[in-house]
């Protein structure tokens, strides 16, 4: 269900080079899954700016946000106190029941609400993060860990300057590895040079497109299946301009609408 | 007071349509607000067979509007039919208006007539103005004879009221719009996108796939006003304004040139209550300017 409503800008700081994080309050009632993003309305601006939802709880909506062009500068620019025409509930989320993730592989909830397989083995999810990727990774580990999955994080990053968020993953009790491209931190290279050192059953991934692409073949190559959260430029973001639309196996999809999560088994990447 | 408009012989409650394109079939839009308030729906462009459309990205911002190159990504007319009509009924209680894109003159005729058997479409609004296709679309709009040519065919082939859709990009539409009148259209809609270009001033390039693509937007309005009006000059038949309208006084204005009823087309991808909002509004404005009945207007600038 989608809604419009007005925001007031609570806070919003620098956590890393050209990244921010805005905490927005009003009605948070229409989000319902991590994966979900919000659209911006900003004065001046003819489009609205579609941002993935970091977290939410009753009162409030964490978007974690890169200053890329003037909409994301001028957000960037807010001190607090600024309320906002937003769009909110938009974009299908991650599911995170594993009996309809991996439908044919028998899993249950154990007694103690933990998912496992027929030999009692505790599902392992890992969650896949690039960039400004990592943010909707962040609501959905905590729903995954409540669900009863075990959660293996892998960030990615550019360079030191550019990392955030890992802590918050750490909190939660997830261990996380990092890369950065120019090994200044973690693991040398790209987040599937990680990845490929764990053993999981099911992947979560959000990135820009080639990081995508390389998950997506890395769990090809070893017959793990995923859910891939992809971005595009988009007119509306609820499903009327088809300006988003990609090609998948099952036809055309609306990456707003059908999206912004896709099953790893209908994407063409 | 009285917002009631008529186009060939149908009443609508108000003149504000959702332009094609901008409301999907409809659907979607039910989960902001009640659709029953629309004067009607032109729905998404249907083509005969199923399209994907451009490859992304296929949509810029502009100051005042954006540049647009979907395709005419659509299900096909088939499945328009079986599940977007039926879906909308849940929802609409009212006729809709049929957007109708082809590749050639068969192409038209088909799917026109697949709509002319659907008791749920009230007009036939024939696109031959399409700029975001090859070999096809806008190529049938931009000469008389093409667009009298195209409109005669479905003339012949269908019952319900044709409307052409016409090209802003062309030297005069007044005459491509008295061309159709004389092959029988039952109406006109203008103005279709501005064929416009962004390129990225970092890379270089153009933003959309297609290099250049669709521009709409309140900033067209002036030239959609201006068209409106000289088309009206031209013709008999009823015309519908569309291009750039965002407020009631935009519909004043756009029926004051000649239109008899409006579609409203970008203010919908950025505030999806922005018919709702037209509708609401209007009676205020109608009453502030001491407007009886809104169907007295149309084209009250020529007088």
């Amino acid at each position: 269900m989608y809604k419009q409503g007005i925001y007031t800008v609570m806070s919003n700081r620098r956590i890393a080079a050209d990244v921010y994080r805005m905490v927005l309050s009003g009605d948070t009632q229409y989000l319902d899954r991590p994966g979900q993003f919000i659209n911006i309305k900003l004065s001046g601006l003819y489009l609205r700016r579609p941002i993935s939802v970091c977290d939410w709880d009753k009162e409030t909506i964490t978007i974690i946000y890169k200053v890329v062009g003037e909409g994301t500068a001028r957000m960037a620019a807010m001190t607090g106190g600024e309320e906002l025409d937003v769009l909110t509930g938009l974009g299908n989320g991650f599911e995170t029941d594993f009996t309809k993730l991996l439908p044919e592989a028998g899993i249950r909830k154990s007694p103690e609400g933990n998912f496992v397989f027929p030999d009692g083995r505790q599902v392992t999810a890992a969650v896949v993060g690039g960039g400004v990727g990592v943010p909707p990774l962040y609501a959905l580990s905590r729903k995954l860990l409540s669900e009863g999955v075990r959660v293996i994080a892998v960030l990615g990053f550019n360079q030191e300057d550019q990392i955030f968020g890992y802590r918050d993953f750490a909190e939660l009790g997830v261990p996380v590895c990092l890369t950065t491209v120019d090994g200044s931190v973690g693991v040398k290279g790209f987040v599937t040079d990680a990845l490929k050192n764990f053993e999981y059953d099911f992947y979560f991934t959000c990135g820009p497109e080639p990081m995508l692409r390389a998950v997506w073949n890395l769990g090809k190559e070893r017959g793990v299946e995923g859910l891939l959260s992809f971005e595009a430029r988009m007119g509306c973001g609820f499903g009327a301009c088809m300006g988003c639309s990609c090609e998948t196996i099952a036809g055309p999809k609306r990456i707003c609408v059908e999206g912004p999560v896709m099953k790893s088994g209908e994407v063409l990447l | 007071m009285d917002m009631r408009v008529t186009l060939s012989g149908w009443t609508l409650d108000n003149p504000v349509i959702p332009a094609s394109g901008t409301y999907g079939f409809g659907y979607e839009f039910h989960q902001f607000y009640d659709i029953n308030m629309l004067g009607s729906i032109a729905l998404k462009g249907t083509t005969k067979d199923p399209r994907y459309g451009n490859p992304l990205p296929r949509i810029a911002e502009c100051r005042e509007g954006l540049i647009n190159a979907i395709g005419l990504q659509n299900p096909g007319v088939e499945k328009v039919i079986s599940e977007e009509l039926p879906r909308l009924k849940t929802v609409f209680h009212k006729k809709a208006i049929a957007n109708i894109s082809g590749f050639s003159i068969e192409d038209y005729v088909y799917t026109a007539s697949r709509f002319d058997q659907e008791e749920q479409i009230g007009i036939l609004e024939i696109n031959i103005s399409c700029p975001n296709v090859h070999g096809g679309g806008m190529a049938f709009g931009q000469k008389a004879e093409a667009a009298a040519e195209v409109c005669r065919a479905v003339k012949a082939a269908c019952k319900k009221p044709v409307y052409m859709k016409l090209s802003p990009n062309v030297t005069s539409v007044a005459e491509i719009a008295k061309a159709c009148e004389e092959a029988g259209a039952d109406g006109i809609v203008l103005i279709n996108t501005m064929l416009g270009m962004r390129i990225e001033p970092r890379t270089g390039k153009p933003i959309v796939s297609t290099k250049a693509a669709g521009f709409s937007g309140p900033a067209v309005k002036p030239v959609a006003v201006r068209m409106v009006y000289e088309v009206y000059e031209a013709v008999k038949c009823p015309i519908i304004g569309v291009g750039g309208i965002e407020t009631a006084d935009d519909v004043i204005e756009m029926m004051s040139a000649g239109a008899a009823a409006v579609e409203v087309g970008a203010a919908n991808l950025v505030d999806p209550y922005a018919c709702k909002k037209i509708i609401e509004e209007l009676p205020e404005k109608m009453a502030a300017y001491g407007i009886e009945r809104l169907s007295d207007i149309t084209g009250r600038a020529h007088h």
